[in-house]
């Protein structure tokens, strides 16, 4: 097994948050960086096991593909769905501009 | 009102009691005790009354009305429930009212059961004492000054406090029967796959299940039976029949090979474990045969859920982006609505999970953390098939420890986590684990122990506990 990372900081904080997509305030920088340490020191004794040769369990069942017949059957009401969303224009979800400029 | 679930379900069929009366009974003791426990985060009374009203209509008509007719359910409020709002306790699905039911709502209502309500619960499951809900914690009815457990708190809260005789959670790391523990109630957390997943918000997909709290191990029983069973909806439900758990209550522990396990009661409290060697006297009294039994990769399976449970989590929450439902802030551009939403709609247990998640599948990280816990899985999963080489079923507490006071952990994540010690290593297997109440601490609170075994034992699980629950506690 590999060494166990370094210890956390505030910048790999900064920069889970951003992969995470979560804006955190400098305070929940700050508290995350210590608990998150914490939690991750005491996940140094499995760092640490020797696992050579073990093969990991992603799932508790061995999962096969599961298939079903070609039918049609309903889905969900659109209307229903989209009555839902924060926006909504015709039958889309309606989110501001992804690229450069908005309208 | 301690009348169990099937007593009421009997009355109701044969026609001596109307679900209506039964039910409305019911709504009396939320209105008049819940104000104190906040167990239900919503009360859905006049749905209640119709449901009862058609269970009533089924019974005149002479149609079957089901086994559970006019009892009246609390759901976990992580249960979609089609036109009502679900909120997971959390600011961002404030308000959200899920286009269709999930697969055990809908079972439970086909077996004439009624529910009267959605119940609190750590924000999307994660926590161990319900005081990570957005709107405020539950209380233990036994001691309204100490926590339900959690993350399934209202449920239990709700079943203790005699609200429903039944009730649904959901069992991620022990959040089924940990509150049932410290509330003295039973709760069962099925083998991964037994009971549908369908309309469960997801919380870590691996882990995961649905499953009944109840007063009794009969009502229990009954409950699984209703809700277990194939589900095309759910790709990972277990295709195999259900087999009959009431009808094996009463064939008794006779020749069946039980293990304490060593790595589960060590941690626990002096008065904790006294209750669980007594639960061990009580089975051998019965004519089971009790041994010590070791699962010696258990004691590490805490480091492993918190590096799994959170990784899964982290995966699974990336779908509140403010776009579909729930909570949206707006910014600029869609990357700066998702993170200000995220910021907004989250609570701190719910970030610091993802957090911890996101940081233990991203790149450098995602083998030492995410694919050794994975590895530590195995271990874990083969320690508990040699030990089912030997033994029928295992034995442990469910808890460290009784109720503890609220705030007491809040503030201290490590220690939170550490409430799930003796529960986590079934969620792993993938296996079922029974927690009933057997006897009180050194604090007069209930004391919880906890019946594990392999894959699809629950009528064995449902057997011993039929025991423990007639061995006077």
């Amino acid at each position: 097994m590999s060494d166990r990372p370094g210890r956390l900081s505030p910048d790999d904080v900064r920069h889970v948050a951003h992969l995470a997509r979560l804006d955190l305030t400098e305070a929940e920088v700050e508290a995350f960086t210590r608990q998150l340490g914490a939690v991750l020191d005491h996940a140094a004794g499995v760092a640490a096991l020797d696992t050579s040769g073990v093969v990991p369990t992603a799932h508790p069942l061995p999962l096969r593909n599961v298939l079903r017949d070609d039918e049609v059957t309903p889905s969900l009401d659109r209307a229903e769905v989209l009555a839902q969303a924060p926006d909504a224009e015709g039958s889309r979800f309606r989110v501001p501009p992804v690229l450069g400029d908005g309208p | 009102m301690t009348t169990s679930a099937l007593a009421l379900a009997e009355d109701v069929r044969a026609g001596r009691r109307s679900a209506a009366s039964v039910v409305e009974e019911h709504l009396e003791a939320i209105e008049a005790g819940d104000g104190a426990i906040g167990a239900f985060r919503l009360v859905t009374a006049e749905r209640a009354r119709r449901e009862a009203a058609a269970v009533d209509a089924a019974v005149a008509a002479g149609r079957d009305p089901g086994p559970l007719a006019g009892v009246p359910v609390a759901l976990k409020d992580n249960l979609c429930t089609r036109g009502v709002a679900t909120t997971c306790a959390s600011r961002i699905l404030e308000g959200w009212l899920p286009p269709y039911d999930a697969t055990v709502v809908r079972r439970l209502r086909a077996a004439g059961a009624v529910a009267v309500g959605k119940t609190n619960l750590d924000e999307f499951a994660m926590g161990s004492s319900t005081e990570h809900s957005a709107f405020g914690p539950t209380r233990n009815p036994r001691d309204p000054s100490r926590v339900p457990g959690g993350s399934s708190g209202g449920s239990a809260a709700a079943v203790a406090a005699g609200f429903a005789p039944l009730a649904l959670g959901s069992d991620t790391g022990g959040s089924i029967r940990q509150p049932a523990a410290l509330c003295g109630v039973v709760g069962l957390k099925p083998t991964y796959g037994r009971v549908s997943r369908y309309g469960l918000v997801a919380f870590a997909s691996s882990l995961d299940q649905v499953g009944p709290l109840a007063a009794t191990v009969a009502d229990a029983a009954a409950a699984f039976e209703v809700i277990a069973g194939h589900d095309p909806a759910d790709s990972t439900s277990v295709p195999d029949p259900v087999p009959s758990c009431r009808g094996v209550l009463d064939e008794g522990v006779a020749g069946l090979r039980v293990g304490v396990v060593a790595e589960l009661a060590d941690g626990a409290a002096p008065d904790v474990a006294a209750r669980v060697a007594a639960a061990a006297e009580a089975l051998a009294a019965a004519g089971a045969e009790v041994s010590p039994a070791s699962v010696p990769a258990a004691v590490h399976g805490l480091s492993a859920y918190y590096l799994i449970a959170p990784a899964e989590a982290s995966s699974n929450l990336a779908r509140y982006d403010g776009v579909r439902y729930g909570l949206r802030v707006d910014g600029p551009e869609v990357t700066a609505m998702y993170g200000a939403t995220r910021a907004a709609g989250f609570g701190p247990e719910v970030k610091r999970r993802i957090m911890l998640g996101t940081y233990a599948l991203s790149a450098g990280y995602y083998d030492a953390y995410y694919g050794q816990a994975q590895r530590v899985r195995s271990l874990i999963i083969a320690d508990f098939a040699a030990a089912y080489e030997r033994f029928d079923l295992l034995l442990g507490p469910t808890s460290p420890t009784t109720a503890f006071p609220l705030g007491e952990r809040a503030d201290d994540p490590l220690r939170m986590y550490l409430s799930d010690v003796c529960t986590i290593p079934s969620n792993l297997a993938g296996h079922p684990a029974l927690s009933l109440p057997y006897g009180s601490g050194d604090d007069g609170l209930p004391v919880g122990v906890q019946l594990l075994g392999p894959a699809l034992a629950e009528p064995v699980l449902f057997r011993a506990a039929a025991v423990l629950e007639g061995s006077g506690r």
